[in-house]
């Protein structure tokens, strides 16, 4: 299993994949917890989808990581295109024949790709952590904004709740982005698909349906990123994307065991 | 212990309503360079994925080193394996490539600069695979192939691309594994090639095996050939009616006739054409080789 993980690794590491995912992670990062401070005080919202995030919540033990629980559906996001990517280009470029020739344990090839993968996100996560909580806590002064709160034993707890719950959320939708690659075997097929139905489809029947968000699999892991939120409580978010997780990790699972490699 | 390198038994693969490989029976034994021929689309691949564990087959059986093709992972690291040309990451270099593939296998990783060397990519092992041309590519797929230091090296279509050069290389590098005890499985269009290096031949033909035995065996069981020219083609037709006369099989492919005979025959055909006024251009008796013998046994001309 080790080998499978380091054989991965080496294809992940490469510098245009590693700092150009990182770029774009960092990117998103810094333009939510810019946003967030920079227009606390405009009246079009400061926050995702126009919401008005005040100086009473980014004030309170939790406000440091306000800004990255934000951007975790984003990082998901792209959790979701690398891991659909380096999953279906498998097929596209014939190389899974090679790497069955060299390690027949389907399952074994399949856990090594997806540990590799998540120690990939984790790393993400972390420097993106890292950085949105840096620029917060410049960003507060201009604001106005009371970081007193930020430090203390409940703040520490807070941010290293919402690292977890971040990572959680992205490494759900890096699995959903395995998933479809493992199921569509192309990267282009699975990126759209992914991008589309959680950026696209499942807002659009959210705004005709609204109900509706309180079971669509994105929103499910965006509220996990976000630890809950209004409308759908935490435990009822993290139980419903495991389960959609796990569902598809199953089916995908099967599939690649006991389907011909014929490509 | 096992005296076969690759033991086939009634192996079929059935694609839908399509039978891809019927039946497959073959061997062959350690140690030898094994030629695999047969048309496009002839099963020749769908029967090296199946013997690599790649695709499950819907009937009969398999060994390779004496394990069951059910078990790749009981044989597959005493395997080398180039299938149906190339596959590697484009972004990757050559060199990473190969230590990508030598992390998984659990080989060492100065493997792989010995083997940029041996392929002949040294000084372009650093360079991305995709800015590689065609001939590079299939050296790197071949140097794959070697990582395991392998007791059998299946190899499809390995001088695909290759310049004269390069597959006269690939032609000593195969000779030498089998001297050093390698069983070398090749598959290749080239026949001439394959003719020169290989004792064994298995020949494939709409997923049937129509021969699988020794090159000299497949070679005897050929009528040898005169092959003979004339200034106008009205002449050689003349001269098929007169081989056809005498009671010998003839064909004319791209204006030359082909007559099963022995040698000897060619001078009482010589004496014949000269008695009915046709003059000869080209009167050559030839052994069959495997061209020949292939064209004859798979009907294929492609």
């Amino acid at each position: 299993m080790m080998r499978v993980v380091l054989a991965e690794w080496r294809k992940l590491r490469r510098p245009t994949l590693l700092l150009g995912t990182l770029g774009a992670a960092l990117f998103f990062t810094g333009l939510t917890t810019t946003f967030l401070y920079l227009m606390i005080d405009s009246e079009q919202g400061n926050s995702d989808r126009g919401r008005q995030v005040g100086r009473e919540v980014l004030n309170l033990a939790s406000g440091s990581v306000f800004g990255f629980a934000s951007v975790g559906g984003l990082l998901g996001i792209i959790a979701l295109c690398v891991f659909a990517a380096q999953t279906a280009q498998e097929y596209t470029y014939g190389t899974l024949r090679n790497l069955l020739v060299r390690q027949p344990g389907r399952i074994r090839i399949l856990l090594g790709k997806l540990i590799a993968m998540k120690l990939f996100a984790l790393i993400m996560v972390g420097i993106a952590a890292l950085v949105s909580i840096s620029l917060s806590y410049f960003l507060s002064d201009r604001a106005k904004v009371s970081t007193d709160l930020w430090f203390t034993s409940e703040g520490i707890h807070a941010i290293g709740q919402t690292i977890l719950n971040v990572a959680i959320s992205v490494i759900y939708f890096g699995i959903v982005g395995m998933v479809l690659g493992l199921l569509l075997r192309s990267p282009i097929s699975a990126i759209s698909f992914g991008v589309l139905w959680l950026l696209i489809i499942e807002n659009l029947i959210g705004a005709v349906k609204p109900v509706t968000l309180d079971w669509m699999p994105g929103s499910q892991l965006s509220i996990i990123a976000q630890g809950g939120s209004p409308e759908v409580s935490y435990s009822h978010a993290l139980t419903l994307g495991t389960l959609y997780v796990f569902a598809g990790a199953v089916v995908a699972t099967v599939l690649f065991s006991r389907r011909d490699v014929a490509n | 212990m096992y005296s076969l390198a690759i033991s086939v038994k009634d192996l079929s693969k059935k694609y839908d309503s399509t039978l891809a490989v019927s039946h497959a029976n073959f061997e062959v034994p350690l140690g030898t360079i094994c030629g695999f021929v047969g048309p496009n689309g002839a099963g020749k691949t769908t029967t090296i994925r199946m013997l690599l564990g790649l695709i499950t087959p819907t009937g009969g059986t398999a060994e390779i080193l004496g394990e069951s093709i059910n078990h790749p992972d009981r044989y597959l690291s005493k395997v080398g394996a180039l299938i149906e040309g190339p596959a590697f990451y484009p972004a990757l270099s050559g060199e990473e490539n190969l230590k990508v593939l030598a992390t998984l296998g659990g080989y060492p990783i100065e493997r792989v600069s010995e083997l940029i060397k041996t392929v002949g990519l040294d000084g372009r092992g650093g360079s991305k695979y995709k800015t590689y041309s065609l001939g590079m590519k299939q050296r790197l797929g071949i140097a794959a192939a070697l990582l395991p230091r392998p007791q059998v090296l299946i190899l499809d279509e390995p001088t695909n691309g290759l310049d004269p050069e390069g597959i006269q290389e690939v032609r000593d590098l195969l000779k030498k594994l089998a001297s050093e005890g390698t069983t070398v499985f090749v598959s290749s269009h080239l026949l001439s090639e394959l003719e020169l290096i290989s004792e064994y031949i298995v020949m494939l033909r709409k997923g049937e095996v129509v021969f699988a035995g020794s090159m000299q065996d497949l070679l005897m069981q050929q009528q040898p050939i005169i092959l003979v020219k004339t200034e106008s083609q009205t002449d050689l037709h003349k001269i098929v009616e007169i081989a056809e006369g005498d009671g010998h099989k003839a064909t004319i492919r791209s204006e030359v006739a082909h007559i099963e005979g022995p040698a000897e025959w060619a001078g009482v055909l010589n004496k014949k054409a000269f008695e009915a006024g046709i003059l000869l251009t080209q009167l050559s008796p030839q052994l069959p080789n495997l061209e020949e013998t292939f064209f004859e046994m798979t009907g294929d001309r492609s």
